[in-house]
């Protein structure tokens, strides 16, 4: 998700004052206002409106919203001159294949107008360029390069110019290796027998995308007029989607835009797409009563022209509109959703709760009866938690179901809920004794076959307790369910039980459990300093009898 | 008054004709109670303004280590002048170490028994010239141990000097502020202590034992109980509070006539991004934002797979779709769900036209590869809800959110736009909070997009769809601030929550 930060100063001459209503205004557009401040506005722009991550660019739609100034905004175009040209490689193909570039002339640039560009650049490389993935922007002076502009691509040693913010010349290698930048996207070049490069016609290089510009020729300042942008990636499509977000920005910044020729391609074509509205869809998708003259005026607010012929016409910088369901969207936008009235619709259905459900609800009825206390946990764990304070050794870790790169020590699924129950336990040891808790809730692993299962679980456990306290417990339950589970001496002695204090649950002559009072030295793994016995069963074929 | 005495308990009568006595310990003695029994009865007492306390701070001379154990064992010239009676006269380094006093006492000692002419030193020597008598009689400092504690401002002048002297010696005395109280009977007390009343049997505890005879208990009066005191607390069993607000969900939603989806946590990315029309290069399918479980799962049948393949390459129902090759190993790892809405996925692809209209619900766990602080964990819980049946509408959509909504205890509430892979149009159901002054999201919704629909259900026919979390609303209810206390299962805080009461 991208946030961006307008000036509130810009925003309340260009727009109006920007009280309550108007923050109201800002939301109902599909911008959330994050925050306000004396001096700016800071704005959540979806993923899908990436036309709207610079001021200008949310101003010209906003504008539109409010009413003022609708219709699909135009801007001159100019065809390329003498060598507005580059020249694209075919040693590209393998690393990059595509470049999307534009040349804007007669820029009056200012600090505030270099930190948008550069915000614009930046908010899009995360977004629609996935972190410089799929795309990436350069912008250059133009006059510090000769045109025309070559983009090809070498073998990282023949590569030698100094970076941005470094203080000398650097090979392509060197700068993956040192320059902060470069370590940082080192990823998107590694192991790429050559690698991509933007060069003048007096062979400077003026970069090396997706990574970084040169000093030399790369950097954009109050001085700067006329500048060279390119889009570099891997889907020509997206490059001019892209290329035409930054161009309308800076046409709106009053500068004039030039194409080039790139290929066999001209750049930024700036075509507007065409693609049919339905009234009556848009009616019946809303429920609406609009007729075509509002429906006009409504495509008109969310910058769209509209054509008696129920064509829309959309503008080159929406990314967002792969079908009408997306035009209709923005309708019910410009209709303001705070003007649609909620309704129920007369459609008689039978409700229903899930089976396990209301079992899973009805055992912790009755074992909140016994004042038992139902406890909930993650179904996460620890592996520490799971297997070594359980007394299982390292080498007999087993079945259980690792998550990858987990942001905390939480990183494997639990496998059973006894562990749990004891870990509220010792955590609980200033809490009046006695404590008799339960849980039900899932736990994972996998079986014999390497296949992963998911089975839902009940864990009873007392402390102080004893093993009679438990089967008491796990008597009145089955009783209570109408039928019962037997117990035979544990076969498989968990270490984690005492020995002769353990048993098996068998339910149908198959084993769904365990019960027993837990050793000594568990509970001295968990600093529990009180006698602690617990059950645990599958509830999975309990559900089966219902 | 005849109320008063009938509210009084055993032990209050017990201590009642000792509320003069000089001090809590005489009282005890007297009563033949112990000090706690003692004390709540004259805190009862006092609840019923028989007495009053009077708190005074008093500086209180006691015993100070030393001489707590000189008490015990006896003064170091005690000790010493014990040793002098059995050997008369005794060279001074024999008695330091036959006295088995330390350097400091012994120097002490002998400056004492000197001061009291009961001793001479003599080349060396100790002799011993006092008399019997004077031997067996107790000291005036000893005496002075023995009465301890006293209250300074009581002190005779001859204690005062006693003091003086003994403050000298190392940790034998140590005076201290204390707060004393004095317990000061009412005119009230007064009237119910002579009152003849007191004296007449009431019957305490209702017992098996008195039912048992009419005689025991007719006309016989029952000592009355302060019904207003406070008890102690109890403990119950009861239902996790996540759950009773879970349950109460479930309540709702079935109210309104929905059906309950129950699925696994563990799912293929297939059901949870590309059956939703989540792009395979999303951010959220980085291993950044949702957990991987480093295994592949199986797929649906064919027919659904290429369909799906379909909507992402090319784009089904009229859509451009996202114009990429859709890899079906991609779709195949195992991942934790990040949403409910995979529970609604698999729901569509078995539905048959001949069963609309149908209202499905969910409430699960979800989650999210996060670090862990008071508003972000890596579990959540969600509610999911989709109705699906011809001629639904956008405005049905906002209808049953805003009746969840208010049955959830949420009034004023705004929709908003916002963006989903899966829905278009998209909403975002926003609440304004009354303190706070601000909107809050609660949660997601929209119509399912006909990519999606087309897909999983064959045809494209409206699926209204939301899947708010669920945490904001019961936190809210609970006032729970951090997110952390939703799991932390402290017993303490579980005992004593509120429950989850709607209506």
């Amino acid at each position: 998700m991208a946030n961006v930060k307008f000036g509130r100063k810009n925003f309340e001459s260009d727009v109006g004052k920007l009280d309550s209503e108007m923050q109201e205004m800002i939301a109902l557009f599909g911008t959330p206002v994050e925050s306000v401040s004396d001096d700016t506005l800071e704005l959540e722009i979806f993923p899908n409106r990436p036309d709207l991550l610079s001021y200008q660019n949310f101003k010209r739609s906003f504008l539109a919203f409010l009413g003022k100034k609708t219709g699909m905004r135009t801007y001159t175009i100019n065809k390329p001159e003498k060598n507005y040209e580059v020249i694209v490689d075919s040693s590209v193909k393998e690393v990059r294949p595509f470049t999307a570039c534009a040349i804007i002339k007669s820029l009056k640039l200012d600090d505030s107008k270099i930190k948008e560009i550069i915000e614009l650049q930046e908010k899009l490389h995360l977004t629609v360029g996935r972190d410089r993935k799929k795309l990436a922007i350069g912008i250059y002076p133009l006059d510090k390069i000769v045109l025309p502009i070559y983009y090809k691509a070498v073998e990282p040693d023949k590569i030698k110019f100094q970076p941005l913010d470094y203080p000398k010349e650097m090979s392509g290698l060197e700068i993956l290796q040192k320059h902060p930048t470069g370590k940082e996207f080192a990823h998107l070049l590694a192991g790429k027998m050559k690698f991509p490069i933007f060069t003048d016609s007096q062979e400077n290089i003026l970069s090396m995308p997706p990574i970084i510009n040169s000093e030399k020729t790369g950097r954009v300042t109050n001085e700067t007029k006329d500048i060279f942008v390119e889009c570099s990636g891997f889907d020509f499509a997206i490059l001019e989607k892209c290329l035409s977000i930054i161009t309308a920005s800076f046409a709106e910044m009053g500068g004039k835009v030039y194409q080039m020729k790139v290929k066999d391609n001209i750049t930024p074509s700036f075509k507007s797409e065409k693609m049919a509205l339905s009234l009556e869809k848009t009616n019946k998708i809303l429920g609406l009563e609009l007729d075509k003259k509002s429906l006009k005026k409504l495509a008109e607010k969310m910058g769209y022209n509209y054509f008696a012929d129920g064509e829309v016409e959309i503008p080159p910088w929406r990314m967002d509109i792969l079908h009408e369901i997306d035009l209709i969207e923005d309708i019910a936008i410009a209709h303001g959703y705070n003007n649609f009235e909620p309704i129920i619709p007369d459609i008689s259905t039978i409700g229903k709760e899930n089976k396990n459900e209301i079992l899973k609800r009805k055992i912790s009825e009755i074992l909140s009866g016994l004042g038992l206390l139902e406890i909930s946990n993650y179904h996460l764990t620890k592996k520490q938690d799971q297997f070594e304070k359980m007394g299982v050794p390292e080498k007999e870790e087993s079945g259980f179901i690792e998550l990858s790169g987990s942001k905390t020590d939480y990183n494997i699924m639990r496998k059973d809920l006894l562990h749990y129950l004891l870990k509220i336990i010792s955590e609980n040891s200033d809490s009046e004794y006695p404590q008799k808790i339960f849980e039900t809730g899932r736990v994972f692993y996998t079986d014999k076959n390497e296949m992963t299962v998911e089975e839902d679980h009940l864990g009873v456990a007392f402390t102080p307790g004893n093993y009679t306290d438990l089967k008491q417990t796990l008597d009145y339950l089955s009783q209570n369910l109408g039928f019962s589970f037997e117990v035979k001496e544990e076969q498989n002695l968990n270490s984690f039980f005492v020995e002769g204090r353990s048993a098996e649950i068998i339910f149908e002559g198959e084993r769904i459990g365990l019960i027993g009072e837990i050793h000594p030295k568990i509970l001295r793994n968990w600093k529990i300093k009180m006698p602690v016995s617990i059950f645990e069963i599958n509830l999975e074929r309990v559900y089966g009898k219902f | 008054m005849s109320k008063l005495i009938e509210s009084l308990s055993t032990n209050e009568k017990k201590i009642l004709p000792y509320l003069e006595e000089k001090g809590l310990s005489e009282i005890c003695k007297k009563s033949n109670l112990d000090k706690v029994s003692v004390l709540r009865a004259l805190e009862y007492l006092s609840n019923k303004k028989i007495i009053e306390f009077e708190t005074e701070k008093k500086k209180v001379i006691d015993v100070g280590v030393n001489g707590a154990l000189y008490r015990k064992k006896g003064l170091p010239e005690r000790r010493l002048l014990l040793l002098l009676n059995e050997r008369r006269i005794i060279l001074l380094k024999d008695a330091e170490k036959e006295s088995g006093l330390n350097a400091d006492e012994f120097k002490v000692s002998l400056g004492v028994l000197k001061s009291k002419a009961f001793i001479e030193i003599k080349n060396g020597k100790i002799i011993l010239s006092a008399s019997k008598e004077a031997i067996s009689k107790k000291s005036s400092e000893e005496i002075f141990i023995e009465s301890l504690p006293l209250e300074e401002d009581e002190l005779t002048p001859e204690q005062k000097s006693l003091l003086k002297v003994l403050l000298k010696r190392k940790d034998i005395i140590e005076a201290e502020e204390r707060k004393k109280f004095h317990i000061k009977v009412t005119p009230l007390g007064k009237e119910v202590m002579s009152s003849k009343d007191i004296s007449r049997e009431l019957i305490e505890q209702i017992t098996p034992e008195l039912l048992k005879k009419e005689q025991n208990w007719r006309n016989k009066k029952f000592r009355r109980y302060d019904v207003t005191a406070t008890v102690p607390r109890v403990n119950g069993g009861k239902r996790h509070f996540v759950n009773q607000a879970i349950d109460y969900g479930r309540k709702i939603w079935t109210e309104m006539g929905f059906e309950e989806m129950n699925g696994k946590v563990m799912q293929s990315s297939f059901w949870v991004f590309d059956a939703l029309f989540t792009a395979q290069d999303h951010p959220v399918r980085e291993m950044q934002d949702t957990f991987f479980l480093g295994r592949k799962g199986e797929l649906p049948d064919k027919k659904l797979v290429e369909a799906v393949r379909l909507s992402h390459e090319k784009g089904v129902s009229g859509s451009k779709g996202w114009n990429y090759n859709w890899d079906e190993e991609e779709a195949k790892k195992m991942v934790l769900r990040t949403h409910t809405t995979c529970l609604s996925a698999r729901t569509l692809a078995s539905l048959k036209k001949e069963d609309f209209p149908k209202k499905y619900f969910a409430i699960g766990k979800c989650f999210r590869n996060e670090t862990v602080d008071w508003s972000h964990g890596f579990e959540f819980n969600q509610t999911e809800g989709i109705v699906v049946a011809p001629n639904l509408n956008f405005r049905h959509l906002l209808g049953y959110l805003k009746q969840f909504f208010k049955k959830m205890g949420y009034e004023k509430i705004r929709f908003t736009p916002a963006y989903f892979p899966y829905t278009e149009p998209s909403v975002e159901i926003h609440w304004w909070h009354p303190e706070k002054k601000v909107w809050l999201e609660l949660g997601g919704a929209g119509i399912f997009r006909p990519e999606v629909v087309t897909t999983l259900l064959g045809m494209n026919v409206p699926v209204l769809a939301w899947g708010p979390g669920f945490d904001r609303i019961l936190m809210d209810y609970y006032q729970v601030k951090d997110l952390r206390e939703l799991y932390k299962n402290d017993i303490n805080q579980l005992r004593k929550m509120k429950a989850w009461v709607k209506v």
